[in-house]
């Protein structure tokens, strides 16, 4: 483990700009820093529509920012996601750079056990491993084992959620972005996720995240940050 | 800053240059260039007559370029451009190192020997001739695309659609090959079998450690199966990325209206 931060945002800005929409320039923030390091869980704030996926998409490589490096701290280097290739986004992504989103995208008719062993197959574990792991994840998220064999698209929201937590938690990412990972379950298991969470803090790993339910972010959060703060002029 | 430590980045398998084709005074790509990695899973999209096809035939071999290289890392001469090797030696590289999966089976299998001969047949063109082990790769490999090995002796005109696929896409792997080049490969299938397929081709690649040029007009297809992707339009590549940066964040004029532009159900 190392004393340095594990992600590193520095001077970051990212303006829309709409080419079919009369070519209407959306600003959203700029010169935003940010540091996060390793056990700590970065909570950003501020209402719908500041700028709080915007940034952690801006993080992920999924967004490409205006300007500024996001730097994350991969197999003892800081790799720039907004400079780097593709493979060596997809490299960090596949080995330290996790994200968890609220919804569920993945190919129909797969069954959902095989689902959340993928990440792992593709990192080269072995299929017993592989499945001994995704078991076991799905049973301590309370996933019933009927479930397993079936593909997710016909599960309830919470369900589909925590299959989603699964595939993303499996890797054990060091850094891990979460965005609302628990807005549709129910009490007890977003008590599970949290403890998933807060497990995952003292063993090191570096997190941002976005919980709008309040319990939740207090009981994970280390800080809050103000994306507001940042907020670009229109 | 950006090379990551600690590990070599791989040599190009591919490395495009410059890549232009004329048809006459019709343009049907122009000064294209990229490398692609082993491994590595490229999606070119575009609409219809955007030059996605004639661009994958000038890579793959099947259609000599205006101007502009095309080099690829073979195993018995190194990075070399492909268009200046002879027509043997190209051929043989061809069959030996690459695979194509026509977007209609027929283009790509012969409809009138038998559904295992077909695949088969790229073992016996490289030589094997023992024919117990051919049929026994044959049918590990129909069982690996999920074919009933039962009917390994039926024409393919007695397959389904979806069902030809899978011998194309077994045909094209059995050999080896290190770069497979796919032309909207589920294109004709319905729904049903198409995400099926996909989940074959993902894992197949996945497991072989396969490079894929995968030509699609359809954005759920390529945000699936690609690394990264290419955008044409009138022939010429107008934005690149990582695949879901390019669909969630397109910086182009084009790729806005196009991905803007799919319906949702």
């Amino acid at each position: 483990m190392t004393d340095k931060p594990l992600i590193i945002v520095e001077d970051l800005a990212k303006t829309f700009v709409l080419h079919n929409a009369e070519s209407a320039t959306i600003p959203v923030f700029q010169d935003l820093t940010l540091q996060v390091a390793a056990g700590e869980c970065v909570v950003l704030a501020g209402e719908s529509g500041v700028g709080k996926s915007t940034l952690m998409r801006s993080i992920f490589g999924n967004y490409l920012p205006t300007q500024g490096a996001v730097k994350v701290w991969h197999d003892g280097a800081y790799v720039d996601i907004t400079k780097a290739n593709p493979h060596e986004v997809l490299e960090v992504r596949r080995r330290t750079l996790g994200y968890v989103s609220q919804f569920l995208r993945v190919i129909p008719r797969v069954p959902t056990l095989q689902l959340v062993m993928e990440p792992l197959l593709e990192n080269g574990v072995s299929f017993e491993e592989a499945k001994d792991r995704a078991s076991e994840l799905l049973s301590a998220l309370r996933l019933p084992q009927a479930h397993w064999d079936l593909p997710p698209a016909t599960f309830s929201g919470g369900e589909q959620q925590r299959v989603n937590i699964a595939r993303s938690f499996i890797r054990k990412y060091p850094v891990l972005l979460l965005d609302e990972p628990t807005a549709s379950l129910d009490a007890e298991n977003r008590a599970i996720v949290v403890r998933l969470i807060n497990e995952a803090l003292k063993e090191g790993a570096a997190m941002i995240g976005i919980f709008h339910d309040l319990d939740v972010r207090d009981a994970v959060a280390s800080r809050l940050f103000e994306v507001s703060q940042f907020k670009a002029a229109a | 800053m950006n090379a990551i430590p600690g590990r070599i980045a791989p040599a190009p398998l591919l490395s495009v240059e410059g890549l232009t084709k004329w048809y006459g005074h019709v343009l049907g790509c122009r000064d294209v260039a990229f490398d692609l990695r082993p491994g590595e899973v490229l999606g070119i999209v575009g609409e219809s007559g955007s030059g996605k096809t004639t661009l994958l035939n000038c890579i793959s071999g099947k259609l000599t370029p205006t101007s502009g290289e095309v080099r690829f890392d073979t195993r018995r001469f190194g990075l070399t451009d492909i268009y200046g090797l002879s027509e043997p030696d190209r051929r043989r590289m061809q069959r030996e190192e690459w695979g194509f999966v026509h977007q209609n089976p027929r283009d790509g299998l012969r409809m009138r020997v038998s559904g295992g001969a077909n695949v088969a047949e790229p073992l016996m063109n490289l030589g094997g001739r023992h024919y117990g082990n051919m049929r026994q790769a044959t049918i590990d490999w129909l069982d690996r695309v999920e074919l009933d090995t039962r009917r390994i002796d039926d024409k393919p005109r007695n397959f389904s659609g979806g069902m030809q696929q899978r011998i194309q896409v077994a045909r094209n792997l059995i050999h080896g090959p290190r770069l497979v080049f796919m032309d909207e490969p589920t294109g004709g299938l319905d729904v049903s079998v198409q995400a099926r397929l996909l989940d074959l081709l993902r894992e197949l690649v996945r497991d072989l450690g396969l490079a894929v040029i995968i030509v699609t007009h359809d954005m759920a297809v390529a945000r699936l199966m690609a690394d990264r992707l290419m955008v044409m339009k009138g022939g010429e590549v107008v934005e690149t990325g990582l695949t879901d940066q390019v669909l969630d964040d397109p910086q182009h004029p084009y790729t806005q209206l196009l991905v803007s532009s799919v319906l949702q159900i």
